[in-house]
């Protein structure tokens, strides 16, 4: 499948939710990481915020979660602030994959994408059979029904992150962001964690994940948001964005930007770094 | 016996109600020795006489009858809801602190609670629904204090320096109240057998003061269940499910205050039970806090119960109180958790 494939497929779903921020600033403590930032995510789409650590990517979707208020400035989801909806009506909405979460000891695989229905069920309907189609429906599309009676801890880390998700997807929202997906595993599980998010977009899913690794992210992403220290450098499709001045702006180093023959992303070859970064003049 | 030996029969190890309903049949045999066996010169056969004549108006026998109904009867009820309290408070505190190790007698919630009731007792109060109150205040002080000292840096995250905290609140508490016991005689008499934690000389009067706040714990313990279990996956993943962590673990904390609060005002403090019982019903049930906290409930009460047959039995004529003997067990299987390779994770 090529680049343009995956756009033409997920472009198909105008109905899917955007994100967008009006003036967000978030800050831990005294310490503002975020200034009046006005950003928009298209919807039904795979957005990647990439950028060197400490740029506030992370600090970002923590924002757009809600697990951390703006100091000012609102989150809204398709066009509702986050910040006024009740949790429970966010949660049906938007899912969350924190950085590398940890199951309980012994945790099954069912067990933990059970979970995900908690934003459907109330104390008095704790289970209904819409919530054992959406447990099945999420087991099946991470391909892991077979491995349901499992213990997360006894999987590979590729399949472990698959279980996360499958309990994000479970949560049937529309929206989905993930933080750092991918950062914990080898080549091999990176690239079955990458197709499956992949894949959920053909269920009409906007999803937005924050990762490191920026060859990742042109390769896997539709759209593609480049932060330093608090701000966008820039954003749009990867092949349209990344250029040799921005991967200085961002990483200091200097790089040959080529195009993959076989899927038409941007390929970063010959990576070093740039003379002058070390007096600065990489920001 | 029967129903045990049926569920022991059940294909499914880890099936939760034929597991419960096991241990509720265990349970119902452990309470049944509690009243036959005793320190008094009532022996089995004699108590059993006396329990199968309870319901005819005349007995032959009125000293077993007596201390059948009147000693073992109401000592048994007092275990059966203080093992109770005891058993879900610490799976719940464990769950809350995310900390195998969090147990109300290591962290301080037990000796604050008794701290409490001696300065109670020393200011001249003993109504017993007093009494009943003011460990629950204590409890919840002695519970935010150890866990405002696991905010500070570095604590939180190790399950054994937060023991260590807690260990230094107890041991400051309690020798603050053996001071007052020191120097007031009057207190010191009201109190001296209830400070080591016992279910002797308890009544069944002792007991009616909980069951407000032991009805009201319950409810919110059902209320919590689930976001509980959602916590354990983590703050952040609890969020994303549309919980509320900080409101949860508040309310899991005024829960633990009324049932520690509640057993240390009916039985003194008694230790380890809240960290041997959840510790097996982890074992049996797996780490999910919905079923962890259904064993815990015939979990408790067999632990306190045949603790206290055991300290009926081991010096007779004499007691050896119950508080003495649960850290008798528990300090073992503390130290076989520490000991453990690893800490299990919650």
């Amino acid at each position: 499948m090529t680049q343009e494939a995956f756009i033409s497929t997920s472009a198909d779903h105008d109905s899917a939710p955007d994100i967008a921020t009006q003036g967000l600033s978030l800050a831990y403590g005294n310490v503002s990481v975020i200034e009046e930032l006005e950003l928009r995510l298209p919807g039904g789409q795979v957005t990647a915020i990439v950028g060197p650590n400490g740029c506030g990517k992370s600090t970002l979707l923590s924002g757009m979660s809600r697990l951390l208020k703006p100091r000012a400035g609102t989150v809204l989801l398709d066009g509702a602030d986050i910040q006024r909806l009740p949790s429970r009506q966010l949660a049906k909405r938007l899912a969350l994959l924190p950085q590398q979460p940890h199951a309980p000891e012994a945790l099954t695989v069912a067990e933990l994408v059970r979970f995900g229905r908690h934003p459907h069920q109330s104390w008095l309907r704790q289970w209904s059979p819409e919530d054992k189609r959406g447990v099945d429906e999420a087991l099946e599309l991470t391909g892991l029904t077979t491995l349901a009676e499992r213990p997360v801890d006894a999987l590979s880390g590729g399949q472990r992150q698959r279980a996360w998700i499958a309990m994000a997807i479970a949560q049937q929202t529309s929206t989905l962001l993930l933080d750092e997906p991918t950062s914990a595993l080898d080549l091999g599980h990176q690239v079955e964690v990458y197709e499956l998010i992949r894949s959920l977009t053909t269920t009409g899913k906007t999803i937005v994940m924050v990762i490191h690794d920026l060859i990742g992210a042109c390769r896997y992403a539709d759209h593609l948001i480049a932060m330093h220290q608090g701000r966008i450098l820039a954003e749009g499709p990867p092949h349209e964005t990344v250029t040799t001045d921005l991967v200085r702006r961002l990483y200091g180093v200097d790089c040959t930007l080529m195009t993959d023959p076989a899927t038409g992303a941007p390929l970063l070859t010959n990576v070093r770094r740039t003379r002058d970064a070390l007096d600065g003049s990489a920001t | 016996m029967r129903v045990l030996t049926h569920c022991l029969s059940f294909g499914k190890p880890r099936s939760l109600i034929g597991l419960w309903l096991g241990l509720t049949g265990l349970l119902t045999a452990i309470a049944l020795l509690s009243l036959l066996y005793g320190a008094g010169d009532v022996g089995p056969a004699r108590a059993w006489q006396a329990l199968q004549n309870l319901g005819t108006a005349a007995s032959y026998d009125s000293e077993a009858r007596f201390v059948t109904a009147e000693l073992r009867a109401p000592r048994l009820w007092i275990g059966l809801v203080v093992g109770a309290a005891l058993g879900i408070a610490g799976a719940l505190l464990q769950a809350v602190t995310r900390n195998p190790l969090a147990e109300p007698g290591l962290l301080g919630v037990s000796a604050g609670a008794a701290f409490a009731v001696t300065l109670a007792i020393l200011w001249g109060a003993d109504a017993a629904t007093l009494r009943v109150s003011v460990a629950q205040l204590g409890a919840l002080g002695g519970c935010l204090c150890v866990l405002a000292a696991a905010r500070l840096q570095g604590i939180g995250n190790d399950p054994v320096r937060l023991i260590l905290a807690g260990a230094i609140l107890s041991g400051l508490l309690h020798s603050l109240s053996s001071l007052i016991l020191l120097y007031d005689q009057y207190t010191a008499d009201e109190i001296r057998f209830w400070v080591v934690g016992s279910l002797a000389g308890r009544q069944l009067d002792d007991l009616v003061p909980l069951f407000p706040s032991l009805a009201v714990a319950a409810l919110l313990t059902v209320i919590l269940a689930r976001p509980l279990a959602a916590l354990a996956l983590g703050e952040h993943v609890a969020i994303g499910l549309g919980h509320h962590p900080r409101i949860v673990r508040l309310l899991v904390i005024v829960v633990v205050a009324l049932l520690v609060g509640g057993a240390t005002a009916a039985a003194g403090p008694i230790a380890f039970v809240g960290l041997v019982v959840p510790f097996a019903a982890r074992a049996l049930a797996g780490p999910d806090i919905r079923r962890t906290l259904w064993l815990c409930l015939p979990l408790g009460p067999i632990v306190v119960v045949s603790a206290d047959i055991v300290s009926r039995l081991v010096v007779p004529p004499s007691e050896l109180p119950l508080g003495v003997l649960t850290a008798l067990i528990g300090a073992p299987v503390l130290i076989g958790v520490v000991r453990g390779r690893r800490l299990p994770t919650l």
